[in-house]
């Protein structure tokens, strides 16, 4: 497989819960890190309530930007009734992540779950954690940085 | 800086930026609405206008005065642009001018999946197809190269996982071209398309756009990956990214610069292969084109027409594995008018009146989920006033009382002001009514400003704010009113009431701020 080397992450939630932010997040992380990086999801009407996912894969030379079903390594949902839906995309042995897996019960602003999970998920992955400050620093205007910071370390630990 | 992750809708903004465009403009539509953002935030010139007519023609404007022009649209929008698309092919301009259509294989967001293409190949524009973020910058780059040398319009034809995939995208241009300044040399024989001028610039059209075909052989925008000599494949777009990585060992010819055609390197790459299979998503265009040129190719099953492909669906192709894709094994969340839309109470109403609704294109036409069940028909931007005005035309009294017809703010100003001279000009004999639904924005596609709103396309410069009201008012519609039927909703319903129950024409325009615009206007301080 040209792509045997390539790793898959999906993150899956509700139009409005920052599925989309964390993605960015990640593949900035991943882009700064040195990996060929590559993230794709669907805009537009999903973003009213409806499934949303975004999907992100890295690694020395990325095709296509869809993750194919059973191949994804990590699946981080944030709205745990969505987990049955994007299931077929988790390879045998790969990572499920859902806001049970986290601690949701010190989240400092309900809207902050996002970072919280990706605090999570960053944990399966091998980069610096100044990587992950630096960009989380970057993505969030000012009074809403030092919040989504102390989430993403409660998420990590 | 040079290295950057992007996609594809900002890596065209960046190689427009780039490139010294002098104008960018078009109408918000999903995939492609991102683009003047991003070209707008780099510091160019870009704005949006009532519909992509408008825009086309503007653009047009700025490259027969010797410009650089970029104008964006999704697939659908091409259509409404496509009476002086067809024409500037003749005429061709000066500037540089290129057409981006964002295509919606699947409709993840659009009332259809055509594949515009086949406008390129009917209109005879040369067209480029990129497949990630990087061949964005470039291609976009080549096609006003291209336009510079031969004077002609160029599609740049994207779809939905090439504007929102992200990708690393190195930076060609270490600074950007300078902006050319207008100049306009008149030039009927070129420029003024009655029919004497318009017949030669035809027969002018057809031996430019064939000569077009040699240098594309020398296979600039094009890759020919040889490895196994069993399978060959020809593909275009993200379909080329799938294929690579469904058939790891097969020889590919990727095409960029898909129209016209480089037969000649596609001849040669026939020879080479045993078994031919075209990948390509939405209509068979590419496969259509080689079985002309003689070449039997294995053909796909027609299911691989429908929706966008992926690396499974394009190992099935392959596999000539027809079988239906299995259904999730629950269903996704529908999406649906946010809590606190105002178009909720309006909905409510209209469902309780026993309205029959003419729809819209907006997040309006969500009306027709449940519990509003309010929208009974939805066919393109503009078309609910007209076709409230057909079905008027068409009932029995009792039934066409009931019509109703829904439009949006921007969806208002982008076509729906014909139908209401329509609406003056050849009234129904029980009138009409039209309810124009105000939330001082463009919501479905992001938030955009329109020529309601007084704000320019970067949300901080002031404009003229036109109000629908005084617009209606003006092509003489008998009756005016203005409501906000979430604070009101007893006098909206009333007042819809009186409409119905008259024969005269009528307008309301029921006024609130779409809530997620509201928020983020808060939190910019605006």
């Amino acid at each position: 497989m040209a792509c045997e080397s390539v790793k898959n992450i999906v993150v899956a939630g509700l139009g409005g819960q920052g599925v989309l932010k964390i993605t960015d997040i990640l593949a900035e992380v991943l882009f700064r890190a040195g990996y060929d990086v590559k993230k794709s999801e669907v805009h537009g009407m999903s973003q009213r309530g409806g499934s949303i996912s975004s999907e992100v894969r890295y690694g020395r030379n990325v095709a296509s930007p869809m993750v194919p079903a059973g191949e994804c390594d990590i699946l981080a949902v944030l709205e745990t009734d969505q987990t049955e839906l994007f299931l077929g995309k988790l390879r045998r042995g790969g990572v499920l992540i859902t806001p049970d897996d986290v601690p949701t019960d010190k989240l400092n602003n309900p809207k902050a779950l996002n970072v919280l999970v990706l605090g999570a998920v960053s944990k399966h992955l091998d980069l610096p954690e100044e990587l992950w400050r630096g960009a989380i620093a970057a993505a969030f205007p000012e009074k809403l940085r030092e919040g989504n910071l102390a989430m993403f370390s409660l998420g990590r630990e | 800086m040079d290295k950057q992750l992007l996609s594809g809708n900002e890596a065209v903004a960046l190689a427009a930026f780039d490139c010294g465009v002098n104008l960018g403009c078009g109408y918000p539509g999903t995939p492609s609405s991102e683009i003047l953002d991003g070209f707008s935030a780099l510091g160019g010139d870009a704005e949006w206008e009532p519909n992509e007519k408008c825009a086309l023609e503007t653009a047009i404007g700025v490259a027969l005065a010797g410009g650089r022009a970029l104008v964006t649209m999704k697939h659908v929008g091409l259509n409404v642009a496509a009476d002086p698309f067809f024409t500037v092919a003749y005429s061709g301009t000066p500037g540089g001018l290129v057409v981006v259509s964002a295509d919606d294989p699947g409709m993840a967001s659009s009332q259809n999946e055509q594949d515009n293409r086949r406008y390129a190949i009917s209109a005879g524009v040369p067209m480029f197809e990129p497949s990630d973020s990087q061949e964005c910058y470039d291609f976009l780059c080549a096609a006003f190269l291209l336009a510079d040398q031969f004077r002609s319009p160029v599609l740049f034809r994207m779809t939905t996982r090439v504007c929102h995939s992200k990708c690393v995208v190195v930076r060609g241009k270490s600074a950007p071209d300078a902006r050319r300044s207008g100049a306009f040399a008149i030039d009927p024989k070129s420029n003024v398309m009655v029919p004497a001028f318009a017949r030669l610039a035809h027969t002018r059209l057809r031996p430019d756009l064939a000569a077009l075909r040699a240098p594309n052989e020398e296979n600039l925008y094009n890759k020919i990956i040889e490895k196994s000599s069993d399978l060959g494949i020809i593909s275009s777009g993200v379909a080329y990214q799938h294929a690579r990585e469904a058939a790891p060992d097969a020889s590919i010819l990727k095409i960029g610069f898909t129209h016209p055609l480089p037969e000649k390197t596609i001849r040669e790459f026939a020879a080479k292969v045993k078994r031919l299979v075209v990948v390509e998503e939405g209509d068979p265009v590419l496969a259509d084109a080689v079985r002309a040129l003689g070449i039997a190719i294995d053909p796909a099953e027609e299911i691989f027409r429908f929706g966008e492909l992926n690396v499974d669906r394009v190992r099935k192709l392959l596999a000539h594995d027809a079988s239906e894709e299995p259904a999730p094994r629950v269903a996704p969340h529908p999406p649906q008018l946010c809590p606190g839309c105002p178009h909720r109470k309006t909905f409510e109403t209209l469902r309780d009146l026993g309205c029959l609704v003419s729809g819209d294109i907006g997040c309006y036409t969500l009306g027709v989920m449940p519990p509003f069940n309010a929208i009974h028909s939805c066919v393109c931007m503009g078309a609910s006033v007209t076709v409230g005005l057909g079905l008027r035309k068409m009932l029995p009294e009792n039934e066409a009382r009931r019509v109703v017809s829904v439009i949006g703010d921007s969806t208002f100003f982008h076509t729906g002001i014909n139908g209401v001279v329509e609406m003056v000009y050849n009234r129904p004999p029980t009138g009409h009514l039209l309810i124009i639904l105000d939330n001082r924005t463009t919501a479905m596609t992001g938030m955009q400003e329109n020529p309601g709103t007084g704000k320019k396309l970067n949300h901080v410069d002031p404009a003229p704010r036109l109000m629908p009201e005084d617009i209606v008012r003006g092509i003489g519609v008998d009756f005016v009113a203005v409501v906000d039927s979430t604070a009101e909703q007893e006098k909206f319903a009333a007042l819809v009431k009186e409409c119905l129950a008259s024969t005269r024409t009528s307008v309301i325009v029921v006024r609130r701020p779409c809530v997620i615009a509201a928020v983020r206007s808060k939190k910019s301080g605006n």
